[in-house]
């Protein structure tokens, strides 16, 4: 019988201070989960109020300023708060010490300063959809966002600052990884997870002050008016484009790589097998990395930007592909002959390579210049990134969030809710996105409050699958945090993977490891090494 | 897709079929295999996994060359139909299009104008000159497979030929505030024969006209009727009948007197006076219509307001 240890970070020291003035990783992760959890519902409860004002045409629930409002919280919200920190700040913070065999990361101060200032950036956001609102869109395409009213300023200062919590993130992150690994643990023994948190750091680093300056020159338009985007005084709006993708294409890298990263370890864990093509699966995070950098133009084929300059970003957009299709087909190779266990992580795993898999396959047809030109700017694009991000990483953060949610509590979630809230994430995300697909390629552009009649149909299902999306994720909140208090005691290594956090207890000590842990075999040796689940279902 | 209206569409619905069979391959290939090994292999009791291969250097070289060769076949291919989309031919009928919060405007060669409905000759290339007088707007037409951003500080291209005579929307596909989905307008594919007449005619000097018959000319060219309804009934906007000569209740709650200066003022500043129930999305018609057009689609109004009298 499993039993939770007496002393654990969890519960040592005690008091609020003690955690408020934590320097211990596996807190501050633990902390970043609540505040990234918060954005999440935040951002969840404004895209199901998108939905339903999108059910019939014309006015449902709200005016087309209030809908404006909403559609760029959802965004700025889901994008700054919630995915663009999430898998890396939460639960890379709390695991990526640990399958180091680290007693915590390189710079603690750093990373408890990060996380300050996250929640300063996110309450300062929070007072701009409070104090004036904001309708430009999370992309704030100048001239609107110089000319429009709200508290556009207070939004950018507030994604400013919080681009310094990712950057401080991943300094100390790729520190770390360099120099915190434990005796035996080389370059080509590290986890694909920690791989992907490399490369992901790398971007962070790279180009979110790009992010942050873009936003300084926006504000100092609206308060100078420098013009350096105001055609009136010989500036150029396009301009903004540029800096703003230059920074926010290889964002969306700094978004799916982590979770990647995750379905690199879920699938042989529950394979029981060798992942196929390690070294293909390390490099080709590094591959997207370098290309990401090289095609933001793909975002503005129709921006006035030369065809010259188009055709070379189209070659390049389709470079890019290759890495992540190399991918995909290491992991499906990698369930061949395995023996594979369906629980919750896996569902999740599997759930993820069919939704990434259309979203990667659909942004063919967003590269493709002449189909892009129909595309770009409908649901199709909406569709599309969906598909990526909530498909891809949001998946992949749930399949991550049921596979360490042991390790962090030392209790398990119950299965039986967790496959129902899965079959209905799935089934209610499909619903949701697949409409959206077909409203797009019919010409239904993007940030429509109303619509032709036409698109209704589509939109009404699109609008009850958020319904099913939504019930799905309520029930999973639900078992989840009852799993905290209430779950059967886990175990060391509930699920029998080879990795080193699954070395300590469950949940860790405040030192993470009694003995520096030496490093004998490879994260995936399931040949080798048998090592038998502490979880028996 | 939606119904191709140009000659372009088909090529380019032709390139997005191909993609998607494509792409349908691929996703059968990964996620059928998936399903498969996950059906074939579950874990039975304590067994182990059959095989712990993990890497097979020709699988990775096929998997890898395979989909480049496909994406440069796809990239050469949509590169060549998006410059058939890109250069004008040299008889294109050139038409200026100006976007503005929210409605779009266009000049016809030989001076005729016409809002929010552009009227073209069917099987004759048409070219449209586009700019912004405030934010990025985008000029989409979903049956001709033509977008393109228009920008306040230069001009942008787009062209397309419609062999057939038709109605298609035009939607404004670039985010440009509270009427940004409001923002539409019709192309509207005639005979060269009634292209001519309706540039003499709905276009045309308002010779000989009385106010009245001018403003009901302008409550359709100005596309007033998107909007505005004669017949009483509410639409994006407060219908016309019966409302002159009457109190209407404003936003704010207060009553206005719907006379010939709120109506002027209304046509010029139309987030003044907002009746009550509707949303200030009305964009300004200030340079889009002249003193003596203002008086008629005055004159107009009257007329309906009179109507409800009537039995």
């Amino acid at each position: 019988m499993n039993t939770i240890p007496e002393r654990n970070f969890l519960n040592y020291p005690k008091g609020l201070k003690s955690w408020l003035l934590t320097l211990d990783h596996k807190r501050i992760g633990v902390m970043y989960l609540v505040g990234i959890s918060f954005a999440f519902l935040l951002g969840g409860i404004f895209a199901m109020l998108i939905r339903l004002e999108l059910l019939h045409p014309g006015r449902d629930i709200m005016g087309p300023q209030a809908y404006n409002q909403i559609f760029t919280l959802h965004g700025a919200i889901m994008i700054f708060l919630f995915i663009i920190p999430g898998i890396p700040v939460a639960l890379g913070n709390i695991v990526l010490p640990l399958m180091l065999g680290a007693k915590d990361v390189a710079f603690p101060r750093l990373n408890l300063t990060s996380w300050y200032i996250y929640v300063f950036g996110a309450i300062l956001a929070i007072v701009a959809i409070f104090t004036g609102s904001v309708d430009t869109g999370w992309t704030f395409y100048t001239p609107y966002s110089t000319t429009t009213g709200g508290a556009v300023v207070l939004m950018t200062l507030a994604i400013f600052i919080l681009g310094f919590s990712s950057i401080f993130t991943g300094l100390n992150f790729v520190v770390t990884i360099h120099k915190l690994r434990a005796p035996g643990l080389k370059w080509f023994k590290l986890p694909l997870f920690v791989w992907s948190l490399y490369a992901t750091a790398i971007i962070q680093i790279l180009a979110t002050p790009i992010l942050g300056i873009t936003l300084v020159l926006l504000a100092l338009e609206r308060i100078l008016g420098i013009g350096i985007f105001d055609p009136a005084m010989g500036g150029d709006p396009v301009l903004f484009q540029h800096f703003f993708w230059f920074y926010s294409h290889p964002a969306v890298y700094i978004m799916i790589l982590p979770g990647m990263g995750v379905i690199s370890e879920l699938i042989p864990v529950f394979s029981h097998k060798r992942i196929f093509g390690y070294r293909a699966i390390a490099y080709s995070s590094f591959g997207i990395a370098f290309i990401s950098f090289l095609v933001w133009g793909h975002h503005m084929f129709v921006s006035g930007q030369s065809p010259f300059a188009s055709m070379i970003f189209s070659f390049l957009t389709f470079m890019v592909a290759i890495p992540s299709g190399v991918k995909v087909f290491n992991w499906t190779s990698t369930m061949y002959k395995g023996s594979i266990s369906l629980e919750t992580p896996m569902l999740y795993a599997l759930s993820f390579l069919f939704l990434f898999t259309i979203g990667g396959l659909t942004g063919l047809f967003l590269g493709t210049l002449a189909t892009d030109i129909h595309l770009t700017d409908t649901y199709f694009v909406v569709a599309h990134f969906h598909y990526v991000m909530m498909g891809g990483t949001v998946m992949a953060f749930f399949g991550a969030l049921h596979y360490w949610w042991p390790k962090i509590w030392g209790r398990m979630y119950n299965e039986f809710w967790s496959r129902i809230s899965t079959a209905l994430v799935f089934l209610g995300f499909n619903v949701t996105f697949l409409t959206q697909f077909v409203l797009g390629a019919k010409g239904m552009p993007r940030r429509y409050y109303s619509y032709l009649d036409q698109y209704q149909p589509l939109h009404f299902y699109s609008t009850v699958g958020s319904w099913v999306l939504a019930l799905g994720l309520v029930i999973m909140a639900i078992y989840l945090v009852h799993a905290i208090f209430k779950g059967k005691p886990a175990g060391d290594n509930p699920w029998g993977a080879l990795t080193l956090e699954w070395t300590t207890t469950s949940p860790p000590p405040p030192e993470n490891f009694a003995q520096p842990p030496v490093v004998t075999h490879g994260p995936y040796d399931f040949d080798t090494v048998k090592v038998k689940p502490t979880f028996a279902r | 897709m939606p119904p191709a209206g140009s000659t372009i569409a088909g090529s380019v619905d032709a390139l997005f079929y191909l993609i998607l069979y494509i792409s349908i391959f691929f996703f059968v290939i990964v996620v059928g295999a998936a399903l498969i090994f996950t059906l074939k292999y579950r874990r039975k009791g304590e067994a182990e996994a059959q095989s712990q291969v993990d890497k097979n250097t020709a699988l990775e070289i096929i998997w890898t060359v395979f989909p480049i060769v496909i994406v440069v076949v796809l990239f050469i291919l949509g590169f060549t139909v998006y410059m058939k989309m890109n250069v004008v031919p040299k008889d294109a009928l050139e038409i200026k299009v100006t976007a503005q919060r929210w409605l779009w405007t266009f000049d016809y060669p030989g001076g005729s104008n016409s809002v929010n409905e552009l009227v073209v000759p069917a099987g004759k290339p048409i070219k449209l000159l586009m700019s912004s007088t405030d934010v990025i707007h985008s000029f989409f037409v979903p049956d001709f497979r033509v977008k393109m951003d228009v920008l306040p500080n230069r001009y942008s291209t787009a062209w397309f030929d419609a062999p057939n005579p038709g109605e298609h929307n035009i939607l404004c596909a670039e985010y440009c505030g509270k009427g940004h989905s409001e923002m539409m307008g019709k192309v509207r594919v005639v005979s060269e024969r009634e292209y001519a007449e309706w540039l003499q005619k709905e276009a045309g000097p308002p010779e000989g006209m009385s106010l009245e018959e001018l403003g009901e000319r302008l409550y359709t060219s100005r596309r007033c009727v998107t909007c505005h309804s004669i017949d009483g009934s509410a639409n994006v906007g407060p219908t016309f009948l019966g409302v002159f000569g009457h109190k209407v209740t404003l936003k704010d709650g207060q009553q206005a007197m719907a006379d010939e200066n709120y109506i002027r003022e209304s046509i010029l500043h139309p987030e003044a006076k907002v009746v009550a129930g509707f949303e200030p999305v009305m964009p300004t018609y200030q340079g889009l219509v002249n003193d003596r057009e203002i008086d008629a689609l005055i004159a107009f109004i009257k007329s309906r307001g009179d109507q409800r009298k009537q039995p």
